[in-house]
């Protein structure tokens, strides 16, 4: 290829990704005074973000004064098995109502109770009333509100433009390199630091709830430099996603509907979820029918079995339907419909209403939904430090779902969102002092920009006769089949051939068309990071020899003390990914007091 | 329902101009366009360039015109069709194309930085901002907007009139704009940017807009309208603009 003068940037921060972590750390990083680019493969508002639904998690205290910090933090640390890092669940607790309230600034509608502060709405996991919401479409307002408050803050924004290599130069950050999908051209980015808030790797799977964004791009480009990449192991199965018709497979129903007093039932019409309440969270559920009911009306009674953390529910009816339980389609009832009046039913859940009634012909306030997991949320991603979201390379910074140890082995609802502004806006202010702090110029290697330009435009000129949708689609497959909710060794061993083998396989990958718009180029190139996430989370998944979590194991099915005390971390040496089992920060004793609480 | 052999015609091309191309595929239970849509890509055309990210209608990136009618290609069932019927899918007229269905919607972003921000009100004396679900549920139902940018797509005033398009926000930014002007803590004018940058004044409330909405919005009656009403009292009201003066505004 002849020598191709790149279009070239030059900035001090770029965040990669406009969701709303990228959004959040774009608008502090400018905010702080240096020069922010922000970029994002898809247009702008049309991130993950936007189809968020139930609502950001905020202990404001505004339906139940009892709420405060403290109890976020042990719903935090309890939901993720005590794995989470407890700084960042700590930081996470103390400053999300902060952010919930500075939107509102920006211009944010939240639904208001009769008092006129913000409503706040159940979810699994956590003790009070804690999320607040615009009905089920909270990502949207989220988003606009960040878009429409950073378009006047003298950020660049980069629509379309995906970024597929890091650049480092003597160990540090130095740049990005990466496309223009409207042209197919190149683009390189200068910068000091760049923040990662590209979201999760679920497009792995078959059976997902997340779109064609979601393919792993900032934890391979993370691990590519040398990142760490910790908690790769932990994927959040959704216990409710579509499951009939099958072209819906996988699309989100909101855990609001349980929230808002829908039941999860078999075929026998039976309330399952009494069966399936674990030791760990014994003393705070409801054991009968009337005990549950009665929590809705007041939330001093012990909640409802239906709203325990999603791994517990996911395996629950991923065993109902094992058991013959389920419906023809694989799945079990959600029903709101005989609980609930169809007004109050439109009202909370007009986004569910709609769904349903455009996609499966199904009146939610007349009929029963049915449901079944759904690949949902990467806990996992890359290592970070729990102040300054800086990752274990100089100048790289993550936040978001791209980022691990808020949520350890296991998300509750709502504190994604509520994540994504904590740790967003830390992620832009670190990043900005890194920048003001860093001494001496950074250079971009050319050469090895040159060779990355190269591998990228190979499919065009391939040997080869692979289709990428065919890779794409045999690497769901093997994920969904063998990396899924319940995993067993030889199996996770199956599949890391079965990766191997696809990784031979996208050499040969054949694009049609030209560098203009093309999806399939587009997915061939895409899939060197869904194969790196998949492998890396495979890895972790067969070292993590025990049950905890979004992570089942068949051959391991209990929790094992030892692996309590542990994160599995994964990078990359001499191109080659490596294990290591490295302990979990020591928790101050305060803090361990405030778990060891009972209720 | 077994598979079902359908007829699609899809236009292929890009700015320098383009053809439309048949394609036949098979159809199983519940698709929407968009499904098969990928269906063709990822069997028969690896090229053809679409957008979409959340294929459940809450994104807004999946506009086109399917048999002429401007809609999201993934809230739209296959099994609406008559059979045998062949159905033709096009990309939105009133904007630029870049490729195959997708178009150069940058118009919009560009309207969207010239509506100044959202200014609040000072705070309630206790530091809290206090409001009532009534005061909101107008500017909530506006809020819903998922930028679809399909009202833009049919409005008469740019959809072939390329040179309306530097005076007049279109019916998306009306709905923004009205979202700013009735919300409870907001305290920027726009009265100014409305009637003139914005050009309200073009529309003749033809009601296309509300037509085509996915989301339902009342975009003229609830907006719109409203909108106009507003400066009508503004610019034409002597009190009023006396109060104006007075007031700085
Ligand atoms: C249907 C659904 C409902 C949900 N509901 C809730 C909820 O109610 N409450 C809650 O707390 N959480 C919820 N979640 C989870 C939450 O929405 C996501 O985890 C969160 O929005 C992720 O935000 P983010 O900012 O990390 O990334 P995203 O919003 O996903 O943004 C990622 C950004 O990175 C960009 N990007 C990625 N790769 C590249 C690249 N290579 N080059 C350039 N740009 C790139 C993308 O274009 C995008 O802009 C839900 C998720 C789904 C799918
Ligand atoms: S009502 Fe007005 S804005 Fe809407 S389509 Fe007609 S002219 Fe355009
Ligand atoms: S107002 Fe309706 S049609 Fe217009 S962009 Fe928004 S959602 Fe789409
Ligand atoms: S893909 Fe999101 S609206 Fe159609």
């Amino acid at each position: 290829m002849a020598e191709e003068k790149y279009e070239t940037h030059e900035y001090d921060v770029i965040v990669i990704g406009a969701g709303g972590a990228g959004l959040r750390a774009a608008v502090e990083a400018s905010a702080q005074g240096v020069k922010t680019a922000l970029v994002c493969k898809s247009l702008l508002g049309k991130a993950h973000t936007v189809m968020a639904e139930g609502g950001i998690a905020a202990a404001m205290g505004n339906v139940y004064p009892e709420d405060n910090w403290k109890v976020h933090f042990r719903d935090t640390m309890r939901g993720g098995k005590l794995l989470s890092n407890w700084r960042m669940a700590q930081i996470h607790a103390q400053e999300s109502p902060d952010r919930v309230l500075e939107l509102e600034e920006w211009g944010a509608l939240f639904d208001r109770p009769k008092d006129g502060l913000i409503l706040q709405r159940d979810f699994g996991g956590h003790r009070y009333a804690r999320l607040a919401h615009v009905g089920d479409r909270t990502g949207l307002e989220m988003i606009r509100t960040l878009q429409q408050h950073a378009v006047h803050k003298g950020i660049d924004v980069y629509m379309e433009c995906n970024l597929q290599r890091l650049l480092t130069d003597a160990g540090k950050i130095s740049g990005a390199f990466g496309y223009w999908r409207e042209s197919g051209k190149f683009i390189l980015f200068k910068c000091k630091a760049v923040v990662l808030a590209t979201g999760g790797g679920g497009k792995a799977w078959k059976v997902t709830s997340n779109s064609w964004e979601y393919t792993g791009d900032g934890v391979t480009m993370a691990a590519d430099v040398g990142a760490d990449l910790m908690d790769m192991e932990f994927m959040q199965f959704h216990p409710t996603g579509m499951v009939w018709p099958p072209s819906v497979r996988g699309i989100l129903v909101t855990e609001g509907v349980r929230g808002d007093g829908g039941t999860l039932k078999n075929t026998k019409g039976e309330r399952f979820m009494f069966n399936y309440i674990p030791e760990f969270f014994k003393v705070e559920t409801a054991e009968t029918e009337k005990e549950a009911d009665a929590w809705y009306e007041d939330k001093k009674n012990r909640r409802t079995p239906d709203l325990l953390p999603r791994d517990e529910v996911a395996r629950a009816i991923n065993s109902e339907v094992k058991a013959g339980r389920g419906t023809e389609h694989g799945g079990v009832f959600l029903d709101i419909a005989s609980r609930r009046s169809a007004d109050y039913i439109q009202r909370r859940l007009p986004s569910m209403y709609h769904q349903f009634k455009e996609l499966a012909d199904v009146d939610i306030t007349k009929e029963a939904m049915e449901v079944g997991p759904t690949c949902h949320y990467a806990m996992g991603g890359v290592r970070v430090d729990a102040d300054t979201t800086a990752a274990t390379v100089p100048g790289l910074f993550a936040a978001g779902e791209v980022a691990a140890g808020l949520h350890g082995a296991n998300r509750l609802g709502g504190n994604s969102l509520s994540d994504l502004l904590v740790f967003g806006r830390r992620a832009g202010l670190y990043a900005a002092e890194y920048c003001k702090a860093l001494k001496g110029a950074l250079a971009v290697n050319t050469d090895q920009v040159n060779a990355f330009a190269r591998e990228m435009l190979a499919p065009f000129e391939s040997k080869g006769s692979e289709n990428p949708y065919t890779i794409h689609a045999d690497l769901q497959e093997c994920m969904q089949d063998l990396v899924g909710i319940i995993r067993v060794e030889s199996e996770l061993k199956k599949a890391l051939e079965i990766i191997q083998q696809l990784k031979q396989r996208t050499r040969n990958v054949k694009i049609e068309g030209n560098r203009q718009y093309n999806p399939g180029w587009h997915l061939a190139l895409d899939l060197h990071s869904l194969l790196g996430f998949s492998e890396a989370a495979t890895l972790a998944a067969i070292e993590r020899k025990e049950s905890r979590g979004g992570h089942t194991r068949d051959d391991y099915p209990n929790t094992d003390a030892k692996f309590a005390k542990v994160n599995v971390v994964v990078r990359k040496k001499n191109g080659e990914f490596a294990l290591s089992q490295e302990p979990l920060p020591e928790m101050p004793d305060e803090l361990k007091a405030l778990l060891e609480e009972k209720k | 329902m077994a598979e079902q052999q359908v007829h699609m015609r899809l236009w292929r091309g890009d700015a320098k101009g383009g053809e439309f191309r048949d394609y036949r595929i098979g159809v199983g239970e519940g698709m929407v366009v968009l499904d098969v849509i990928h269906a063709i890509q990822a069997q028969q055309a690896n090229d053809l360039a679409v957008r979409w990210n959340c294929k459940a209608g809450k994104c807004g990136s999946c506009s086109a015109e399917v048999n002429g009618k401007p809609r999201l290609m993934c809230m739209t069932r296959m099994n609406t069709f008559k059979p045998g019927e062949t159905i033709t899918i096009s990309p939105m007229r009133a904007f630029p194309i870049i490729r195959d269905l997708v178009t150069d919607v940058s118009y919009n972003f560009r309207k969207a930085e010239e509506i100044p921000a959202f200014k609040p009100k000072p705070k309630e004396a206790d530091g809290t901002r206090r409001m009532f679900q009534e005061d909101i549920d107008r500017v909530q139902e506006f809020h819903k907007c998922i930028e679809c940018f399909l009202c833009q797509n049919v409005c008469h005033v740019i959809r072939d009139h390329d040179d309306n398009k530097p005076a007049f926000a279109g019916p998306r930014f009306f709905v923004r704009l009205a979202s700013l002007e009735m919300h409870p803590l907001d305290s920027n004018d726009r009265m100014e940017l409305i009637q003139q940058k914005a050009g309200l004044g073009y529309c003749n409330i033809t009601k296309c807009c509300t037509e085509v909405c996915p989301e339902h919005i009342h975009i003229t009656d609830n907006a719109i309208i409203p909108l106009k009403e507003r400066l009508v009292d503004e610019f034409y009201d002597p009190v009023r603009r006396l109060f104006r003066v007075f007031a700085g505004k």
